[in-house]
């Protein structure tokens, strides 16, 4: 576990200098924001209903376009190797670099999704379910993603491919977390369901993504 | 068991050899029989008319897509973990005919929903899960495409496919939960219990005949990778070294 | 040897085979590489020196054969004839290969400390990883405002701290000047005399007397 600890420590604080990729995330969140209104309308009515699906969509392509670094990076410049090498199972590793993933691209973007949402008009009772939501479910995309991000790692056009795996893997999250943060909205009892099933596929994606991540990047070490 | 091991395929040549054709003809017999029966020898229905015809292309192909799949993941665990080459070259062909038959129950559902529903689409559950699915197929076979080296491509490809096939019931889950929130229940229903005799035989005669045709295509397919396999070892063999290593 | 010994650990090779792409890359690879020894691998580009130290770091699969560690002094025994589990080979040996392994946004002194935590290597061996390569003059440095034979030093300094029994090392020499040549060559040494062992994938730049292996690549005729 401190070869974990290790790593995940390492990347947060990379994540966080300059040049890092936590900033990146929150910059392009809040972008993918401007482009969906610029193209919608400044039709403010329009705008606040479709503002939590609007946000969980560009927090899910955040994370999608950070991926393809995940095991990239370390792959290039051969820190991989020595995390692999002094890993005991590298599932855990691979779930650390997950965690890191998140700590470092997922959770910069739910803390910036309030002014975003201000932005869109988020109507006020909707906030609090939304981030929940959010909190709950972004960590089953940095999991889920793994598997893609592993299975391109050394491809020259990876991050192409990493978006067309996890896409797929990735609509049950997007499904229940726009559910719960619509249905906390309006004091629906869908809201309960709804987040305890996005809390399920989140629990569910740390157990596939680092099975599956693992046995693919084992795969793509061979020199 | 090792990849240059090619006593198995050569097994299978043998076997696959004489009922490639026999299937082949197998599938157009009962393929045609079903589309006679489904467009001019049933009854149309009271309430959908004609149009009801598009179901017996339609529904059995949605069956295939999703048996294709399951048959896809299934020759992937067996490929992974068993290192059988023949399951890989299975997996790796099963991928093309699925996404067919899946593209074909999505145009046809297309079709049908036009004069049903009064738009080329709809966001129905289960046309929504035939969609995702058909996205699970084009992410396998871009793995097989993105990978030069086939040995790590087949075991990369089968992660896909094998994460992608437990996703599956989790995916069909959501949309159908997604589809409740915002819509009536679906109005597919030719499928389900209330179907009449007269649709059920052409409709089953369909099926059996795509999985037939299934079954051909797969032998035809697994069939020529193999020859391009044993092509590609032949002409790459000569003037490959091999290293050995010697103490000084 | 004298009970100083840090290391007793050996690898035991033996019919080691490794294909990639489905082509053999070497074949029958069977050597012993014993505790306080290094072995020197030499041969052209492509015969597979590089296969050859992954598929040994546990980090790329074998298509044949075994690699086995080996408890040296005493009684002779092979680790997997003793009642407790065997320790794979990875938990027994470090690669550092072509790349540095080194982050170009973080500091040495940030490096020496991830790496301790990584191999669960003291405190202590940060400084004498440092003192080893000469680190001081740069070690605050960003990776990436260093040179590259001061990078190539960093990525070096996790032999010391991770301190394992068996160095396995590609072509460390790259981008280093005599200088710091000499000072690895002295390193390995250093650590040959504590038990450990190495084995090094080198074109003539290391200045170490060790026996060689070679990788020649034959022609397939006489392959089979």
């Amino acid at each position: 576990m401190r070869a974990q600890l290790a790593v995940i420590g390492r990347d947060v604080s990379l994540a966080f200098r300059s040049g890092g990729g936590a900033l990146h995330s929150v910059i392009f969140f809040a972008l993918a924001a401007l482009v969906f209104a610029l193209a919608i309308g400044p039709d403010l009515a329009l705008l606040s209903g479709l503002a939590a699906p609007i946000l969980w969509a560009i927090a899910l392509l955040s994370a999608l376009v950070s991926l393809d670094r995940l095991f990239q990076a370390d792959f290039e410049d051969g820190s991989l190797d020595t995390i692999v090498e002094t890993a005991d199972f590298l599932e855990l590793s691979v779930l650390a670099k997950s965690v890191a993933h998140w700590l470092s691209a997922g959770l910069p973007v739910v803390l910036a999704a309030p002014a975003v949402a201000l932005l869109l008009n988020l109507p006020a009772e909707g906030y609090a379910p939304l981030l929940l939501s959010l909190l709950v479910g972004t960590p089953a995309l940095s999991f889920l993603g793994a598997i893609g991000a592993a299975v391109a790692l050394g491809l020259r056009r990876a991050s192409i491919l990493v978006a067309i795996l996890s896409g797929p893997l990735f609509a049950p999250a997007l499904i229940f977390g726009v559910g719960a943060a619509r249905a906390g909205a309006v004091d629906s009892p869908q809201f309960l369901p709804a987040i305890l099933l996005l809390g399920a596929i989140t629990l569910f994606g740390a157990l596939l993504g680092p099975i599956a991540g693992a046995a693919a990047i084992r795969l793509n070490m061979t020199a | 068991m090792s990849v240059f091991d090619f006593a198995n395929p050569e097994r299978f040549e043998r076997l696959a050899r004489p009922i490639a054709v026999p299937t082949g003809a197998l599938a157009a017999v009962l393929i045609g029989a079903g589309l006679y029966y489904g467009l001019f020898n049933s009854p149309p229905d009271y309430k959908q008319g004609e149009t009801v015809r598009i179901m017996y292309v339609h529904v059995p192909a949605a069956w295939m897509a999703l048996a294709c799949y399951t048959a896809l993941a299934a020759a992937s665990a067996v490929g992974f973990i068993w290192k059988h080459p023949l399951a890989d070259v299975a997996a790796r062909a099963t991928a093309p005919i699925g996404a067919v038959f899946t593209a074909v129950a999505i145009v046809t559902g297309s079709l049908w929903g036009r004069p049903m529903w009064g738009t080329w689409w709809a966001w129905d559950a289960r046309l929504t899960s035939v969609l995702i699915l058909f996205f699970l197929y084009l992410g396998y076979m871009a793995v097989w495409a993105a990978i030069e080296d086939k040995a790590r491509a087949a075991r990369l490809a089968a992660i896909v496919a094998i994460a992608g096939f437990i996703n599956v019931p989790i995916i069909k889950f959501s949309v159908d939960w997604w589809n409740s929130l915002h819509q009536p229940a679906s109005v597919f229903r030719a499928d389900g219990p209330t179907i009449d005799g007269s649709m059920l035989a052409p409709l089953l005669l369909m099926a059996l005949g795509y999985t037939v045709l299934f079954i051909a295509l797969l032998l035809a397919s697994m069939r020529n990778e193999i020859a391009a396999r044993r092509l590609m070892r032949l002409e790459g063999a000569p003037g490959r070294p091999v290293s050995t290593v010697r103490k000084e | 040897m004298s009970e100083s010994r840090r290391h007793n650990l050996g690898l035991r090779v033996e019919g080691l085979a490794a294909a990639r792409g489905g082509r053999v890359i070497f074949e029958s690879a069977s050597f012993v590489l014993e505790p306080g020894a290094t072995l020197l691998l030499k041969g052209p580009n492509g015969a597979g020196k590089t296969t050859l130290l992954r598929t040994l770091a546990g980090l790329a699969p074998a298509a044949r054969g075994t690699a086995e560690t080996y408890l040296d002094g005493g009684p002779r025994l092979r680790l997997d004839e003793l009642p407790a589990p065997r320790p794979d080979r990875r938990a027994a040996s470090i690669y550092a290969g072509h790349a540095d392994g080194v982050k170009a946004s973080m500091t040495g002194v940030e490096h020496l400390r991830f790496w301790a935590r990584l191999y669960e290597g003291g405190a202590d061996r940060i400084e004498i990883a440092a003192g080893a390569f000469d680190l001081a003059p740069f070690v605050h440095l960003r990776a990436g405002a260093m040179s590259a034979g001061q990078r190539r030093r960093l990525g070096l300094a996790r032999l010391v701290i991770s301190g394992k029994p068996i160095w396995l090392l590609d072509e460390p020499t790259a981008a280093m000047d005599a200088v710091a040549a000499a000072r690895l060559a002295a390193l390995i040494l250093a650590h040959n005399a504590e038990g450990g062992a190495a084995l090094v994938a080198t074109h003539d730049k290391l200045p170490i007397e060790a026996p060689a292996l070679i990788l020649d690549a034959r022609p397939p005729a006489e392959t089979q």
